[in-house]
């Protein structure tokens, strides 16, 4: 199934190097691929559908592998970093280091990944009461995540030469305009985070059992936590801070992943793919197959959110608590 | 003496003196209430000395000075309406719901009306104040329902957790709508950008005047409401026993609570956490009769709304904050609070 998966979104990724407004025939995107001057493709496909389609495959895997890490840690697909706010928090962070200290380049990316561990511990402690509880983790972080969005609101509103579209690209994440330099720091992270995520995948397999069915495995549960935690936060922030904080792809990828997969075996590759070919799928749909041109992520968020809501809905009918 | 007479004693003297305290927290905030319109009116972007301001108040605008502060006074007079609106329909929502996080803000009503007022202005080529607010709060009465109605399905009703999940979801799917809509009409996006932050700047009087009949019947049906709210409060069974039509009860109390926070979204736009805060406040002063607890709620909403705008404008010299995003600031941590205490479930 991975494999399937991982074909799929290779040919996502072709199809969207070759369809935008115009049709660019296989032969010539290869060529561009390659390095070569193609009259008429080298731009269209090297300066605006490559780094786009790049960032989005690179920022979908982050966002799907973190989401994934975060859900199977605390057993609860409501867990995910951008419920609990620390997208909102990366974001808001990327916004600040960039309007009133004039950062850019990699400085924004480690203040995104500083500020992004400091609102996930702030949510942590304020949720801490004889131990988490799930519930009050969720809880505090919707209240967090408000907090955040009307900091960032406030933010762009001093800002007034931000045109409309920079300003969603903060508020609900687009990967427009995006330049192919911007995603070394993503593919750092992916390799390092991700792959520390990948070393701990039997870790978090046992969490699922709860955590004293873990510990009783072997599995030293405190220090699983806090690398899962440190990894995953700086996957958030480090994607938050080139794309902003794509709705909900975070949250989507490993319950679809389960789906697809079903629950034997490891999520966190299968999620990261999801997450991939949602923010691609995304972004594709939001630039050509609509009326109008939307950032990626208004079209997560319209997806996400109905299905947060068939989650309340089948939750309650089976009786189970949230 | 009796031990009987000797507790009807207690609860009578008790039921005095809370009667007291109130009456001192009345006073108390009346006056508080009076202090911040005189900051509202005396402080803003623009320095103006106190003479200045008399002979404004006199209504004079000879001077620039005298202009500043007359449009002040329509703002200050705006955002004691908005906050009274939003701390009444906050107190009667929780009170409907019985749920301590229930808000317009998390219940997804703002968001409702701003998404109606969207699609209105965008599709359907509403000009009209009136038509406005209409629209925004059709928008709102119906996204509370439909949040109601998803976070109380199933077991254990409508669990806080739920409620706000429920509206956070509502919120987000909403606002990608808004965002939609709005990306595709660069000709309204300006307006509407600056709407959707919530504030009380640029409030006239003539702008107001369309949504004081709406207010009105909002702020009656609401305070009418109170000992209904009162018999629910006991539980559903109870009030039945009692005597009353709990349904209906109800639907007019909540009819009240969106006409109140709908009218207020149509020209303010959305304002968070005021009715969140607030009702929990007027719960600490005077405790939980409805009778006391729903006037309360609109003098201390009233007053919150108008402090946090005259700290809007003092923070961010030269220029000024929204209210919204002053309230969202002082509320977030107020609902955590909330959150962290150990009887979130029931209210």
């Amino acid at each position: 199934m991975i494999v399937l998966a991982a074909t799929f979104l290779a040919a996502m990724f072709a199809v969207t190097l070759m369809w935008g407004q115009s049709f660019t025939p296989p032969g010539d995107v290869g060529r561009v691929l390659l390095g070569q001057d193609v009259a008429g493709a080298s731009f269209t496909v090297g300066q605006l559908r490559l780094p786009r389609a790049v960032l989005a495959v690179l920022a979908g895997l982050s966002f799907g592998l973190a989401g994934a890490s975060f859900q199977i840690m605390l057993r609860n697909p409501l867990a995910s970093p951008d419920i609990i706010g620390i997208s909102s928090g990366a974001s808001a962070a990327a916004v600040f280091a960039i309007v009133v200290l004039q950062l850019d380049g990699p400085l924004v990316s480690i203040f995104a990944v500083v500020a992004g561990l400091g609102v996930a511990m702030l949510i942590y402690g304020l949720s801490f009461r004889n131990g988490v509880a799930g519930t009050r983790l969720i809880l505090v972080g919707i209240g967090v995540s408000a907090m955040m969005d009307s900091f960032i609101a406030y933010t762009l509103s001093r800002a007034a030469a931000w045109d409309l579209q920079e300003a969603m690209r903060w508020l609900t994440g687009s990967v427009n305009g995006v330049q192919l330099a911007q995603s070394f720091p993503l593919l750092l992270a992916l390799v390092f985070f991700g792959g520390l995520l990948l070393t701990r995948a039997r870790d978090l397999e046992a969490l699922r059992l709860g955590d004293d069915a873990a510990a009783a495995l072997g599995t030293d549960v405190g220090r699983t936590r806090i690398v899962v935690i440190v990894a995953a936060v700086a996957m958030i922030a480090i994607a938050t801070a080139v794309t902003g904080p794509i709705s909900f792809v975070a949250f989507l990828s490993a319950p679809i992943a389960a789906r697809i997969v079903g629950t034997n075996g490891s999520l966190l590759i299968p999620s990261a793919l999801v997450g991939a070919v949602l923010v691609l799928a995304g972004d594709y749909c939001g630039q050509f197959l609509l009326p109008s041109r939307y950032p990626v992520g208004v079209v997560t968020g319209a997806l996400g959110a109905p299905y947060l809501i068939y989650l309340i809905v089948r939750v309650n009918r089976t009786g189970g608590s949230l | 003496m009796t031990a009987e007479s000797v507790t009807s004693l207690g609860r009578a003297s008790f039921a005095e003196r809370s009667n007291r305290i109130r009456t001192i927290w009345l006073v108390a905030v009346v006056a508080a209430l009076v202090m911040f319109c005189a900051l509202s009116v005396a402080i803003g972007t623009r320095e103006v000395g106190w003479p200045e301001i008399v002979a404004a108040l006199g209504g004079r605008v000879d001077s620039v000075d005298q202009a500043a502060v007359a449009a002040r006074i329509p703002r200050t007079i705006l955002a004691l309406l908005a906050g009274a609106a939003l701390g009444l329909s906050g107190a009667i929502m929780q009170g409907v719901t019985r749920n301590p996080l229930a808000d317009p803000g998390i219940l997804g009503v703002n968001m409702g009306a701003s998404l109606a007022v969207v699609v209105g202005v965008a599709w359907f080529n509403i000009v009209s104040a009136q038509a406005y607010i209409w629209v925004a709060i059709l928008g709102a009465a119906a996204s509370a329902i439909f949040v109601y109605t998803i976070g109380s399905l199933g077991r254990g009703g409508a669990t806080p957790l739920k409620l706000a999940l429920a509206g956070t979801a509502t919120s987000v799917a909403f606002s990608s709508l808004v965002i939609a809509v709005v990306l595709s009409r660069n000709d309204i996006s300006g307006g509407i950008r600056s709407w959707q932050v919530g504030g009380v700047g640029g409030a006239t009087f003539d702008r107001m005047s369309h949504v004081l009949p709406f207010l009105a019947a909002g702020f009656a049906i609401s305070l009418f409401s109170a000992r209904k709210l009162n018999s629910l409060a006991l539980g559903d069974d109870m009030a039945a026993g009692l005597g009353e039509r709990v349904a209906l009860a109800r639907a007019i109390a909540a009819l009240g609570a969106i006409l109140l926070c709908g009218a207020i979204t149509a020209i303010c736009g959305p304002i968070g956490f005021v009715g969140l805060i607030v009702p929990h406040l007027c719960r600490l002063l005077v405790g939980v009769d409805h009778r006391w607890l729903l006037p309360f709620s609109a003098l201390i909403g009233a007053g919150l709304l108008l402090a946090a705008d005259v700290v809007g404008r003092i923070i961010a010299r030269p220029s000024e904050l929204d209210v919204g995003i002053v309230t969202a600031f002082i509320g977030a941590p107020f609902f955590i609070w909330i959150v962290r205490r150990q009887r979130v479930r029931e209210l």
